[in-house]
């Protein structure tokens, strides 16, 4: 009787625990991925920013909405929760200091990526303007929310 | 007893006079200014994105054609107090009536029109080694730029660094127009590399620790420094442990035009700037600074482990 209850309460249990590790699962860890993906959204359209590759529609409009679509995920409450600049973290105190200005940073970044597939460029030049305006991004976010450890 | 107070008085004297005179900024040589040829703006434009002016002395957050207004304003904070750095633009507030002699001794020499000593936040110490005629040139195009009236606030420097005199006893140990590092063989994309680096560029000034009384320490030239603001490093370029010895000389490059390491990741703090500068510098440009990066000697991390 007793064991029959316990083993019921194991599916439920065990719901519950998942749910917990969704809910605290580390936003450092998780932010880090994310910032990641997009050096690797990045990585796929530099030979051809570079020349070394001709220019491919395909490749560089894939490269465009994956942008876009982990630049739709930064949220800073979730992934920037306060007291997230402790830890194996490069993030500036910054972001909580002025965090308005964090978020507007995120809003223009996340605008500047949907205008960039929209553009849906189909020439390397048109590529090369859509993209400065995305990559333009990471860099003025860095220079002040940013601070480099080792 | 009365003999004694008159040595110690005579000692004061004859210490307070050394250090007034060991302390006394000196200009450069005439012949050296006169030999430069009328400044030319376009080539002078080029000096302007080599030496990173607008990084500080554009207005704080000023991007675009905004970073062409000198107006100052650009907070330093240090150990030694804030520096604040001034208005450059062509107007009565800025340095509108400087000739180019003025703007070559406050560039190389560190000595302000009026004789005073400028604190090494301004780099100096880095400019020291450029060409004079690199100037004229940079003083014709510092013409072309917009007037601010914008009035920058003062420093606010902790004791003793408030008194601007003893730095003429730094400079006596660190301003000097030597290259920092001896590189055998050096090709013409090298030496160009060199001069732009440890010249106009002034990329040691954070790239390298610096030893106790604020000068850098040329033994670990480039091998990365905490950051003179206070939070975080500066990274090691060289190609020691920890620095970037796996990135190549068109790594070093892409990275300085588009701001994206050979991982993907971007450049920021202070270096988000620098690539702004550096995205006007021409290619070859960048290639030599490249190429000079992959030829100075490799050091292991110039600050401690952080973690």
């Amino acid at each position: 009787m007793q064991s029959s209850r316990l083993i019921a309460l194991i599916p439920a249990l065990a719901l519950a625990l998942s749910a917990a590790s969704a809910a605290t699962a580390d936003p450092i860890t998780e932010r880090q991925a994310l910032m990641k993906d997009q050096g690797r959204a990045v990585g796929t359209v530099t030979p051809i920013m570079k020349g070394e590759k001709p220019f491919d529609a395909a490749i560089v409009q894939s490269a465009l909405k994956k942008l876009n679509d982990d630049a739709q995920k930064i949220d800073a409450a979730t992934l920037f929760p306060a007291g997230t600049d402790k830890g194996d973290t490069t993030a500036s105190p910054k972001i909580w200091e002025d965090n308005a200005g964090f978020v507007a940073a995120i809003e223009k970044y996340k605008a500047d990526t949907a205008a960039a597939v929209a553009a849906d460029p189909k020439d390397l030049e048109s590529f090369k303007t859509a993209f400065s305006q995305v990559s333009k991004n990471c860099g003025t976010c860095h220079q002040t929310y940013r601070i480099k450890k080792d | 007893m009365r003999k004694l107070a008159m040595l110690l008085i005579v000692l004061l004297l004859v210490a307070g006079g050394g250090f007034w005179l060991l302390s006394a900024p000196t200009r450069l040589e005439p012949q050296l200014l006169a030999a430069a040829q009328p400044g030319d703006a376009t080539r002078g434009e080029a000096v302007f994105w080599q030496g990173g002016c607008a990084s500080c002395h554009a207005a704080p957050g000023a991007s675009g054609d905004a970073r062409r207004v000198l107006a100052g304003g650009v907070q330093l904070v240090t150990d030694f107090g804030t520096f604040v750095a001034p208005n450059i633009s062509p107007s009565p507030q800025g340095i509108g009536g400087w000739s180019f002699e003025d703007l070559a001794n406050a560039m190389m020499k560190g000595v302000a029109p009026d004789g005073r000593h400028f604190y090494p936040a301004f780099p100096y110490a880095s400019y020291a080694r450029m060409q004079v005629q690199d100037i004229a040139d940079l003083h014709a195009f510092l013409q072309t730029l917009p007037p601010s009236d914008h009035v920058a606030e003062p420093h606010r420097l902790k004791f003793p660094y408030t008194l601007r005199r003893g730095i003429g006893l730094w400079k006596r140990l660190y301003l000097s127009s030597q290259p920092a590092v001896t590189l055998a063989g050096a090709d013409e994309a090298v030496k160009r590399g060199q001069y732009l680096v440890e010249g106009p560029g002034h990329c040691g000034e954070c790239h390298t620790p610096r030893d106790g009384f604020g000068g850098l320490d040329t033994s670990r030239w480039m091998a990365g420094a905490p950051s003179p603001e206070g939070k975080g490093v500066i990274p090691n370029i060289t190609g020691g442990e920890g620095g970037i010895d796996s990135w190549s000389a068109q790594d070093i490059a892409y990275a300085l035009e588009s701001g994206f390491t050979p991982d993907f990741d971007s450049l920021g703090g202070s270096m988000a700037d620098v690539v702004q500068n550096m995205s006007h510098v021409s290619a070859a440009d960048r290639e030599a600074i490249a190429a000079y990066l992959k030829a100075i000697p490799a050091h292991p991390n110039g600050y401690p482990a952080t973690r």
